[in-house]
This record gives C-alpha cells, structure tokens and sequence, in this order.
C-alpha cells in the first residue's frame, strides 16, 4: 500500500444554514484513481473546491502529505501549484495564446526560465494533440480542445495531485471522448487523481476506487466493478438505475402475446 | 455654388487664430484625460472594494458629477469659487479643473465596470495554478481590464474634446469663440461667413476626433 498523498478529515461546509458537507474524510494514496459519483448537488464540486481551499470551510482539515491546505495557509499559493485542478467551464486566460497560458504559472508562480517552461509546454500539447494550436487563441478552440489544453496547464506544473470537476459536462458529445482519453492516459501514467464525474463507462474504466456522495457524506466507496455491479446501499441503486432507460416501443418478451399487434 | 463667406478665413491672420482656437481646446482636454486617466483608474480600484465608507463616498461623488451639466460645474468652479473663497482662477484651470474632475468620475466607472466583468472564475482558476493575488491582479486580471477599457476610455476622450465647446462660456477663447469673434467682424463684408466658419469648426473637431476613433476601432479588432 503507497502512503497516503490526500486526506481530508472531518470536512464541514455550509452555505448559510445548508449543509453541503457534512463531517466528510477521505484518503487518497499515492498513484490512485478515486472517482467522486453522485447525484446533483450531492456537494461533489464543492468538495474539490474545498481541497483547493477555493470556499472557505467551517471545519475539518485537508492536508496534502502533511502540509495544512486552507485559507490561512501562509503558502498556499505554493500548495496550490502541487494540487492540478480543471474546471468544468476550462476557464482559459482569453487574453492569452495557448502556449502563454499554459506557461504563465510555471514562469510567474515557478520562476521557470521561459525557454523550458515553453519547452515542456509544447511537449505536452503534443501529448495531447495540440502543438499545432500553440500560438492560437482560446476562442479559436472548440470546448475539447480548450479543456484539453486546461488539461495541459494544470500539468505543466508538475503537480502531485490531480482534481477534475465535471471536465466533460460543458462539452458537446462527439468532444468528450476525446478529454475522456487524456484522463485514460494520465490514470495509465500513474497519475494520484481524483475525479468527479456524471460519465458512469468512464469511471468505471479509470477508477481504482469509486466514492459515492449523497447528502454531504460518503454513502458508499468500493472498486468500480463492485459498486456499478452490485451497489450494496439503496440510495446508490437509485442513483445508478437513474442511468438506465427501459424500451418503451420496442415489445417486452411477456408482451409478445399481445392480440392488438 | 452659394457664398459660405470662407474668403473671411483668408483674411488677415483668421486660419491661424482658429487652429489657435482648437490647441486651446485641446490642451485643456489632453491636460484634463492626462490627469483624469490615472486619477480615474485608482478611483475604480477603490470603487470595487466591499468597504461601504468608500463605497458610499465614491458613488456620491459619481452621482454629484453625473448629475451636475458641465456647464453649471464651470460656473460653479469659475465664478462661484471667486465669491466664496475668494480665488482668482483662470478660465482655462477653471476648465481643467471641471473636465479631471468630470474625466475622474467617467473613467472610474468604466475601470469599475471593466474590473467586475472579468468573471470570478478567472480569478479562480489563476488561484488554483497557484499565482499569488497579485500575479493574478497584474497577469490575468489587469491585461483583461485594460482590453475591455481601451474602447470605452477612448469613447470618454473624444467626449471631452467635444465638451470644451462648453468652455467659451466663462470666457476662454477656445475654437468656438475665435469662430464667433471672426464672422462678428466680419458681419458686414460678408454676412454668409458663419455657415462657412462654422463648417470649419466641425471639420477642425473632426479631424482632431477622427484619429482617436480610428485608433480604438484598430484595437478593438486586435483584441477582439
């Protein structure tokens, strides 16, 4: 068993008086995959942002290794370079080339030399179909490529862990297979990631573990062949049978009989 | 092709004093967006702070000089300052005066307007690379403002060239008033000069205005 990268302890966020976290712990190894599933408004976004420390918490603790994440951490810029994020919405610097927004936080957050911040940049857009966009801009793109580039900024600084929020659920569908391979391809790599996400094949596809978020509190967590195959608390069938559609037109066998056809 | 008394031009020193007229008018101006574009840009910052004491101050300032016509400011600060405390200001600081503290007011709200658009999310997703708040302001946030801002600022720039029409009114010789005083002396030799000086009048603001626009019009379709 690797060490633990990522554990947040007794997790509590409010907005006013809604609980959208409720006393929430999770431990992610090193070089694991977890998967955050959910209905909406489960508070699976929320939680990422919490471990960013983007929304201020009422209380618990994230720590990556050690080291306290949280919004009065003297370093938190620091701590936030070794936490990759993307967000569902991309969130491109439109005033930016693709290049310059992929290299503006290694060169001004990480005082990398220009030439190798540029350098890994390109090497990394080729890893993901991009080196020919580098010099366009963002609203050149279309939504996959964007987030695909997203993608890129968040590792080009080399972080230890990675969080993906929705990164599919603005896109268009021919577009989300195409993000959907680079998350396949980082998993493969070893990548620590954790990833929330309305795309039931794919998560079964890329998680060693599958976390199921209902009503601020973990409800269930097992491998993704156990929980899509055999969901063992009722609120995640429910969640799970909500992906499934039966025939309406089509006859049923039983129905086969039926005089009026 | 009728008389349009433009022959008066011609006379004496008449072409010079008019294009005297308008470096009248637009040093006031250039002096007043020289000072009202920085002093306009703080204002601004301070305008998006969640502080209500300056939140209160900057929007009374904003509504007192939005609601106030140029014209009445002039006189207000030319005359009304003699009386009260005693100053001996010129026209020409009189209008300097007005149009910075008109300028100031217009430009913070444009720089307000444009620091709030960028969406939250930018801030975020810079926060989340790890840029500190002030790599953020000054990589992120400003290079957006200032794209969005350039259009606007020099929208409010013409505006104010425009304006100092206003100024010959507390007594500064300004284009306006050389084109009066010229078809004034001219009443009797040729009564059709208005039309013509007037005429002139416009195609001096326009050629002082034109550039600026055209300039705008270019960035706006470089940073579009």
């Amino acid at each position: 068993m690797t060490k633990p990268l990522l554990t947040v302890e007794g997790l509590v966020k409010r907005y006013g008086e809604h609980t959208v976290l409720n006393g929430l712990d999770l431990t992610v190894r090193e070089g694991e995959v977890v998967v955050i599933v959910g209905p909406s408004g489960c508070g699976k976004s929320t939680l990422l942002r919490c471990i960013n420390a983007l929304e201020p918490i009422q209380s618990g603790a994230v720590r990556l290794e050690v080291a306290p994440i949280s919004r009065e951490s003297r370093d938190l810029p620091a701590l936030r370079q070794k936490v990759g994020m993307v967000f569902q919405s991309y969130e491109l610097f439109p005033h930016l080339t693709v290049l310059d927004n992929v290299t503006l936080a290694p060169r001004k957050a990480q005082k990398r030399p220009r030439a190798e911040a540029e350098r890994e940049a390109l090497a990394l857009l080729e890893r993901v179909g991009l080196a020919d966009r580098a010099r366009d801009y963002p609203r050149q793109l279309s939504g996959g490529q964007k987030q695909r580039v997203a993608i890129v900024r968040a590792l080009v600084m080399h972080p230890q862990v990675l969080l993906f929020d929705e990164v599919t659920a603005a896109l268009d569908p021919e577009m989300v297979r195409e993000v959907l391979d680079v998350l396949l391809d980082l998993a493969r790599q070893g990548r620590t990631m954790l990833i929330v996400t309305i795309e039931m094949n794919f998560a079964r596809a890329v998680a060693d573990r599958v976390i199921f978020l209902d009503g601020g509190t973990i409800v269930e967590e097992a491998p993704p062949e156990e929980f899509f195959d055999h969901p063992k608390t009722p609120r995640a069938q429910k969640f799970l049978n909500t992906f499934t559609f039966d025939a309406v037109k089509r006859p049923h066998p039983s129905s086969l009989a039926d005089p009026t056809t | 092709m009728p008389d349009l008394g433009l022959e008066v031009l011609l006379k004496g020193r008449n072409l010079a004093r008019l294009l005297g007229g308008l470096w009248v008018a637009l040093r006031i101006s250039l002096l007043s967006v020289a000072i009202s574009i920085p002093a306009g840009i703080l204002l601004g910052v301070v305008m998006t702070w969640k502080n209500p004491v300056t939140q209160a101050l900057s929007r009374l300032y904003l509504e007192i000089i939005r609601i106030m016509p140029q014209l009445v400011l002039l006189f207000l600060v030319f005359f009304g300052t003699t009386r009260v405390f005693g100053w001996d200001l010129s026209g020409e600081l009189s209008s300097v005066i007005v149009f910075t503290l008109w300028g100031t007011a217009e430009m913070g709200d444009l720089v307000r307007g444009a620091l709030v658009s960028i969406p939250p999310h930018q801030y975020e997703s810079a926060a989340a690379l790890g840029l500190t708040e002030r790599q953020t302001f000054f990589c992120v946030v400003l290079p957006q403002t200032v794209r969005r801002l350039i259009p606007l600022s020099i929208n409010l720039i013409t505006r104010m060239i425009k304006t100092t029409s206003l100024v010959l009114m507390i007594g500064v010789v300004e284009v306006l008033k050389v084109a009066q005083q010229i078809i004034e002396a001219n009443r009797m030799s040729s009564p059709n000069a208005a039309f013509g000086v007037y005429l002139t009048v416009f195609m001096l603001y326009f050629l002082a205005c034109w550039p600026i626009s055209l300039l705008a019009r270019r960035l706006e379709e470089l940073w579009r």
